[in-house]
Order: structure tokens, then C-alpha cells, then sequence
């Protein structure tokens, strides 16, 4: 928690929006959208206005490396507009190289600027993975790599959020050769919290529930042991899938274009990753809660998942196994196995009757001898 | 011809008989439910979801087989403590290098067929011991990765100590694979298991097959005088 108090060079989050001219009417509007997207009980507003009246607001620097910016595009579409402008205008975002208005030297001296005053209070966000092969080669900003800006920028956060499943697990460009050796961000920091908001990318609504979360309280949400946020990633997509009868009922879509695709029933057939992902889609949906893939008749492909694009294929229930050829499963390697071990049973059957013929006649011949004196 | 004079002697005390035909009827039910949750077949297309749950039962019967298996499990640990020589964990886990000579002895006379050859163990023999041990891991195996999947949608206490599972393997499809893997173990276990138990009931004449039955075997009176010397050296 942060204990210093309110300063002019850093306001608290009432202060700054009591400047641009907004109520407290419109405040307490905009705690309460917050405590929904934390997923907060009614209760929690009061707490979060509380925490927005006192608590200095937190500097942010969003840092992007390998990465294609679906995080941010998710995240500024957010379904309510007031809490991008919050996020953006209010939470400070010192840098990010999508977003701020500065660029070049400025942006840098920004950048520099908010890790030194800030030393120890800033969050820092990571969209991306970093790429460790060829001394971090493959991804240089401002003349460094990006494995050298994450050790700067990270030594004086307060917490790291990981966004999307590239700075989580690495995403496309870590899926086997991974030939930049694209590096998730926990593998690099160590002793910094890290929140994982994974993803391909997060819905806007999570994100901004943790981001809102962290700036807000100053403290980390409930985390899992894959350290993302319970609140968001504690229940599996078929958990929350309104397929879910479809797949207790055993009526499964056999394959895209049947009559059972068209009456709606479950994907799990044709390759749905739901029971194997953890994410809020089924929930809070995507694009303002309009739909999300399930609903639009195309399996969950598992983009919040460590190693997604390796566990493939997307439209098909059983994994490939590595080593085996593309298309080879553990059902037809065992079958295979299974076949080679009735020949080998086979074998030893009829060897046992060659190479044993003598005990086993012995014990024919003593049974006979027996049966006879009865 | 030689004639054997045989001795009744009880090998499967009652608990050991009835921990492995429950293991047998779990392990079977485990693997049927789990084929056709890897892969259900398409048995219905009409009516209304509501109407029917066999796939649900489907999963049901993994669940209540899973507990089954691993609750067995747990008392077959328990008797290798306490049930008689033949039921001891040193059965299983090598302890001594008599252990491995004599599971050398083995792979020799019944897997490379030395000609004419029996050996004498009377219980579990060394190498059917060692690899009872790998299935002991196997279950393990099975029992992690089972309960790790069935965490997330489970508010049991016993489910929720595997809940660290998951993360552990990197994810629910690491972890299901590998769950889905280690059942072509037990698949081929079983089907080499009730071939050798034919084997040596064919090759040996000791009531291999009925033992797990009335937990008899029938040794010649040679093996007991075996016995005897093989004592009198070791003191």
C-alpha cells in the first residue's frame, strides 16, 4: 500500500478529475463501473472511492516488444468509454509507445523521468514477449534490447502486469523452433510481483479490471498458482458455456457444416479448447459483451493457454504427439503399441511351446498319470 | 516323468484378492468412460438437450471410478505394511542385489525362454514385482493428472489438494495429455498381465489363474526343500 501522502506533482484520482470539471456525481459513477469490472459487490464502490479520494494516482509505463498491440487495441475498447478515459487520461501512462503523443528523445527522457521520481511506486505493464536469441537482436527500441529495457524499467517497479499470452507463455513467436527464443516475462524478473493477464488477446474488461485494481488499491488481486487473477481466470471457458448442456446431453457439432453445427450444439468434437482454458470469455463476452467465438459457432482455440499453438490442432479433440509426425495421436500410438505388443505375445506363446515342450509335457503326462489312478 | 507332490499354500490374503478385482473392475470402467470422453461417439442429433445427460453419466461413472481406484490404491500401500510376505512392498521396490540377480533370473527363463527352465518364486516373482512398482507410479500418474483436471470444476476437499496440479504440468492440455497417455499404459499393461498369468499357469501347473480367487497356489514339495537349504546358507 502506499503510505505518502497526496502531493502536486501527484494527485489523487478525485483530485485530477475534480480539475477537469467533472462532479462528484460523475465520480462516484465512474468507482462504481470500476467496482463492476473488478467484479467487487456493491460495497466495493464505496471502497474504491475511498481509495481514489486519498491514494496518490500511480505512474505507469506500458513497455511493448514482440508483440502485434491486440492487448492495447482489446484494452481501449473496453466497454465503457469513461473507464478508458480514466485509464488513459488518469492512470498516468508516463509511456507507451502506442498511446503517448510524445515520441523519440521525449518519449525516452518521459520514460526515464517517471522511473526515476517514481523509483520503488510506478507499475510496470509489458505487452510482448522478449526475444533472448542472437544477445536480443531481434527486438530494439532506442538503441537497446528489449530483454536490457525490461532489467531497467523493472528494477524500480512496484508490480509487473504481464499482458496477453506473449509476455505470459510467449505466444505465436515462442511455439516451436521459436527461432527469436521469445522469453515470457516471469522467466526474466525475479523478485517483482507479476500479475499474468493472459490472452490473445485479454478481454478489454479484464484488463481493465486489474489495471484498475492494481492502481487503485495499490495491492495485487487474489492471484492463482499461474499467477493470474482469480477473479477472471478461476473457471474454465466450458464452465461458463452455454453449450454446456449440448455437451452433458452428449449432442455434439460432428463437423462445421452438419445440421447439429446449425442447431448450436456443443464444439467439443470439432476441437473446442473450453475444457481446457481458463478465461472469462463465456461471461463477459467480447466486443461490449456482444458474443465471443463459441457463440459464433467456432470452438474456444485455448489463446489464454501456455503453449496453445504447439498443443494443436485447433479442429481437432485429440493432440498431436510430438515426435510422432503431424497427425499421429496418443490413441494411434497406443493402438500401434498395443498391436506390437499382441505380436510379441504371440511370439512368446509359440516359443514358450517349442522351448518348454519338455515341462509342459511332464506336467500334461503327471496329469494324465494322476486322472488315471483316480 | 517326473511326478510333483504339491502343498496348498495362501499366496492373496482376502484384502489383497478383493483390492485387485476392484482395481481390475475401476481400471476398466476408468478406461471405457475415458475412450469415450476422448473421443464421444455421435449417438444423438434430435431433441431437446434437457432430455438426456449420458454423456454426463458418462463422466459421472469416470468420477466415482477415479475415487474408487485412488481410495484402493491407498489401502493396497496401507497392506504392504502390514499384510503377510507376499504382500510387502519389498515385493516391489529392489532392496537387495539378490533382488536384481534374481530379476535377471527371470527376464532369462520366462521373457528369453531359457530352454526347459522354471524358476521357483511362489509369490510375486522379481521382475513382476519391479514393474507392479512402475504400474504403483503409474498410478500416481494417473491419480495426479485425473485430479488435477477434475479440480477446476470440483469443490471436494480431496479434489482440491490436486488443484496445484495444473500449473505444475504448464496447463490443462499438457495435463490432459499426459492423463490420456498413461492410460495406454494400463491398456497395455493389462493386456500383457492376463497373458502371463495364462503363461504360467500353462507352463508351471500352480494354479496361477484360480489364486486370485481363493488367494491358493499349489508349490512341489521341491520348492519348500529349495526353501530350506537356501535358509540354512544364509545363516
Amino acid at each position: 500500500m502506499i503510505q505518502d501522502p497526496p502531493t502536486r506533482t501527484r494527485p489523487t484520482y478525485f483530485e485530477e478529475l475534480k480539475a477537469r470539471g467533472h462532479s462528484r456525481r460523475d465520480f462516484m459513477k465512474v468507482c462504481t463501473t470500476l467496482a463492476a469490472y473488478m467484479g467487487l459487490e456493491s460495497s466495493g464502490v464505496a471502497q474504491i472511492a475511498k481509495a481514489m479520494e486519498t491514494k496518490p494516482r500511480l505512474p505507469v509505463i506500458w513497455l511493448h516488444f514482440q508483440e502485434c498491440t491486440c492487448c492495447s487495441e482489446s484494452f481501449i475498447r473496453s466497454s465503457h468509454p469513461i473507464v478508458s478515459d480514466i485509464i488513459l487520461d488518469q492512470i498516468s501512462l508516463d509511456y507507451t509507445e502506442t498511446l503517448m503523443a510524445a515520441s523519440g528523445h521525449a518519449a525516452e527522457a518521459a520514460m526515464h523521468k517517471t522511473m526515476e521520481d517514481h523509483y520503488g511506486d510506478y507499475i510496470l505493464c509489458v505487452e510482448g514477449s522478449v526475444p533472448t536469441g542472437e544477445d536480443g537482436a531481434y527486438c530494439c527500441i532506442g538503441g537497446k534490447s528489449a530483454e536490457q529495457i525490461l532489467q531497467e524499467t523493472a528494477a524500480g517497479a512496484k508490480a509487473i502486469i504481464a499482458w496477453g499470452s506473449c509476455a505470459c507463455n510467449g505466444c505465436v513467436q515462442a511455439a516451436k523452433p521459436n527461432p527469436t527464443h521469445a522469453t515470457p516475462i516471469h522467466k526474466l524478473v525475479s523478485g517483482k510481483p507479476i500479475i499474468r493477464v493472459p490472452g490473445c488477446p485479454p478481454i478489454g474488461e479484464v484488463m481493465a479490471g486489474v489495471i484498475v485494481h492494481v492502481v487503485t488499491f495499490g495491492t495485487l488481486p487474489e492471484l492463482d498458482g499461474a499467477g493470474r487473477p482469480k477473479a477472471f481466470y478461476s473457471k474454465r471457458v466450458h464452465d461458463s458455456c452455454y453449450r454446456r448442456p449440448y455437451y452433458d446431453a452428449g449432442m455434439f457439432v460432428e463437423s462445421f457444416d452438419d445440421e447439429n453445427a446449425k442447431k448450436g450444439y456443443c464444439l467439443y468434437k470439432v476441437g473446442c479448447k473450453g475444457p481446457s482454458t481458463y478465461n472469462s470469455c463465456g461471461i463477459i463476452k467480447w466486443n461490449n459483451g456482444v458474443s465471443y467465438p463459441i457463440q459464433s459457432g467456432h470452438g474456444c482455440i485455448g489463446c489464454s493457454e501456455s503453449n496453445f499453438w504447439d498443443a494443436g490442432p485447433f479442429y481437432r479433440r485429440m493432440q498431436s504427439f510430438p515426435g510422432f509426425g503431424i497427425e499421429a495421436d496418443a490413441d494411434e500410438i497406443g493402438l500401434a503399441a498395443a498391436a506390437a505388443t499382441g505380436i510379441g505375445i504371440a511370439a512368446h506363446a509359440i516359443g514358450t511351446n517349442l522351448r518348454k515342450s519338455k515341462l509342459i509335457n511332464n506336467l500334461i503326462a503327471e496329469g494324465k498319470e494322476s486322472e488315471k489312478e483316480l | 516323468m517326473s511326478t510333483h507332490a504339491l502343498r496348498r499354500v495362501f499366496v492373496w490374503e482376502l484384502p489383497v484378492r478383493i483390492y485387485h478385482w476392484l482395481n481390475a473392475l475401476a481400471i476398466l470402467a476408468l478406461i471405457a468412460t475415458g475412450l469415450i470422453i476422448g473421443d464421444p461417439p455421435a449417438i444423438r442429433s434430435g431433441g431437446e438437450a434437457y432430455e438426456s445427460y449420458w454423456f454426463g453419466w458418462v463422466r459421472y461413472i469416470h468420477f466415482v471410478a477415479a475415487y474408487l481406484f485412488f481410495f484402493n490404491f491407498l489401502f493396497r500401500i496401507y497392506w504392504g505394511f502390514v499384510g503377510n510376505k507376499y504382500a510387502n512392498w519389498k515385493n516391489f521396490i529392489p532392496t537387495s542385489k539378490a533382488f536384481f540377480k534374481e530379476m535377471w533370473e527371470v527376464i532369462r527363463i520366462d521373457i528369453f525362454l531359457a530352454k526347459n527352465k522354471e524358476h521357483m518364486a511362489v509369490g510375486h516373482n522379481p521382475l513382476a514385482g519391479f514393474i507392479y512398482f512402475l504400474t504403483f507410479i503409474a498410478f500416481m500418474v494417473q491419480v495426479f493428472t485425473g485430479f488435477g483436471l477434475y479440480a477446476a470444476m470440483s469443490d471436494s476437499f480431496i479434489a482440491g489438494l490436486f488443484a496445484w496440479v495444473p500449473a505444475f504440468f504448464g496447463g490443462d492440455f499438457a495435463l490432459r495429455q499426459w492423463h490420456h497417455i498413461a492410460m495406454w499404459f494400463f491398456i497395455l499393461f493389462a493386456i500383457v498381465h492376463v497373458y502371463l498369468v495364462f503363461y504360467h499357469d500353462y507352463v508351471e501347473g500352480r494354479g496361477e489363474i484360480s489364486s486370485m480367487g481363493g488367494g491358493w497356489k499349489f508349490i512341489e514339495e521341491e520348492a519348500f526343500q529349495h526353501e530350506e537349504t537356501r535358509e540354512k546358507e544364509k545363516v
